[in-house]
């Protein structure tokens, strides 16, 4: 789905659900060059004190890269992102990102998100994603600041 | 890198802390934690490919190059946030890209205890797309250390570094990284606890013998309330003796199941393993004029409103619980 069809104040993304397996954290963790044990060996992380390994912050990170562009569309371009880690994604559970728009400039969108998993917040955050030329128009236009 | 158990402001207290302790940690903040360090290998698309994969992620601009020339990009890009993987040092840990300072600092929160690491936050900006074949450098900066913290993990302190990512001159992007380095505790009472919550599921109902007949009503799909035999007054919960007369004696009438919502509050928090907040708790009155707390379902929590006209619907939660809750009725979910 393309943001170009017009993006107003409130809108809401489309809800991105993401299934917690091992295979995710282990493939995550290494494609992010992270091999902190914790992230890859279930016994070293149950050694410090967590009950499973877990998701590494940079995976986090590109799932809500992912959740933004899967919305925005390949000709957005995201300049900021920044989140918070809270309840930690262990294997066998599942995270639920929803996010909304809390104002638009120009071209460029603000975005609120949250990543839900059964044990609460696993991240929050914000962004702002460049939505790029072809919806100038109809931003201003849904927005009511002029063409 | 990422934290065990949840850290909201509320579970992050001040802790005192010895201050010659404190005094030593602030004495790096403003040193460098990277200097001239260059990433390990340029940005590359088998790179940027496994990233995608991993994530699941299907953007054309970053893996289909015909794709990629056709957006705003005119080529290939990496990933945005890929930006920190560039920088890591990887499996044969850093190679000379960490400075001194930052080493000794976390040397010594390791020998005060606080030998455990997660990461809490990353704050990034984007200046400009990265692009296959670019080698990036990156300088860092110990932005602050924070004092002892009590958190959920454990007793810590934060240390916060800022990074900037350069091409050769250009800056590209900045990078801001929290951790928090704990002294672990093992909370060995309370996971188990929190395990067993989230198998037991739902709360059940305590069914005893002056309310058995309404979850005999519920297991059939009825919404039974009582009326009693003298004074014909209809009651909601079940009782054994009337409000109005005091009779013992009464029958039960099956209600016809609709109504309206009479007050309701939505549940934020705290969550609770078997619940999905935010939702509506609901006090519905019945079209019979009794009332019944439920929960108001197949509506946003934000769209329930009072007067909303409503109607029961029998919703299983797992294997043996029923539970009457109440959705828009039809003319209702027509609009």
């Amino acid at each position: 789905m393309s943001a170009a069809v017009g993006v107003v104040v409130g809108q809401e993304l489309p809800e991105l659900r993401i299934p917690i397996t091992r295979t995710l954290i282990v493939a995550g963790a290494i494609a992010s060059r992270d091999y902190q044990d914790v992230h890859h060996d279930t016994e070293l992380a149950r050694a410090k004190g967590s009950p499973d390994i877990f998701m590494n912050i940079l995976t986090t990170n590109g799932l809500v890269g992912r959740f933004i562009t899967d919305w925005a569309g390949p000709d957005a371009q995201i300049l900021k992102l920044s989140i918070r880690l809270g309840a930690p994604n262990h294997p066998g559970d599942e995270m639920v990102l929803t996010g909304r728009v809390t104002g638009v400039r120009g071209t460029a969108a603000d975005i609120e998100f949250t990543g839900r998993n059964r044990l609460g917040n696993h991240v929050t955050g914000t962004a702002r994603v460049d939505l790029g030329q072809g919806v100038r128009q109809t931003v201003g236009e849904r927005a009511g600041e002029g063409a | 890198m990422t934290p065990a158990t949840d850290l909201t402001d509320s579970q992050v207290m001040q802790q005192s802390s010895p201050r010659g302790l404190d005094e030593k940690l602030q004495a790096y903040v403003g040193e460098p934690a990277a200097s001239e360090a260059y990433g390990p290998d340029p940005v590359n698309e088998p790179m940027i490919r496994h990233w995608c994969e991993a994530m699941g992620d299907t953007n054309p601009v970053y893996t289909d190059p015909v794709a990629a020339e056709a957006t705003r990009f005119g080529g290939l890009i990496a990933p945005p946030a890929m930006l920190q993987a560039w920088t890591m040092a990887g499996l044969s840990g850093p190679r000379g890209t960490r400075t001194g300072a930052y080493d000794e600092l976390l040397g010594l929160l390791d020998d005060e205890g606080f030998s455990a690491v997660v990461a809490t936050n990353c704050e990034q900006e984007y200046l400009r797309p990265l692009r296959p074949g670019e080698r990036i450098r990156f300088d860092a900066v110990i932005e602050s250390v924070s004092s002892r913290k009590r958190t959920a993990l454990g007793a810590g302190h934060f240390v916060t570094t800022c990074m900037n990512v350069r091409v050769g001159a250009e800056l590209v992007g900045t990078h801001r990284f929290r951790i928090l380095k704990y002294r672990p505790e093992q909370r060995k009472e309370k996971r188990p606890q929190r395990e067993k919550e989230q198998q037991a599921g739902r709360p059940r109902p305590v069914i005893n013998r002056d309310n058995e007949g309404f979850w005999a009503g519920v297991a059939e799909h009825k919404l039974l309330v009582q009326r009693c035999r003298d004074c014909d007054t209809l009651r909601f919960p079940w009782l054994p003796g009337c409000n109005a007369c005091g009779s013992m004696e009464w029958e039960a009438v099956e209600a016809a199941g609709t109504g309206v919502v009479y007050s309701f509050v939505v549940m934020h928090h705290p969550p609770f393993p078997a619940f999905d907040p935010p939702y509506a708790v609901a006090l519905i009155e019945l079209t019979e004029g009794v009332r019944i707390v439920s929960n108001v379902v197949g509506v946003p929590h934000d769209e329930v409103r009072i007067g909303m006209p409503v109607a029961v619907e029998f919703r299983g939660y797992g294997d043996e619980l029923t539970l009457p809750v109440f959705g828009p009725s039809e003319p209702e979910k027509a609009r």
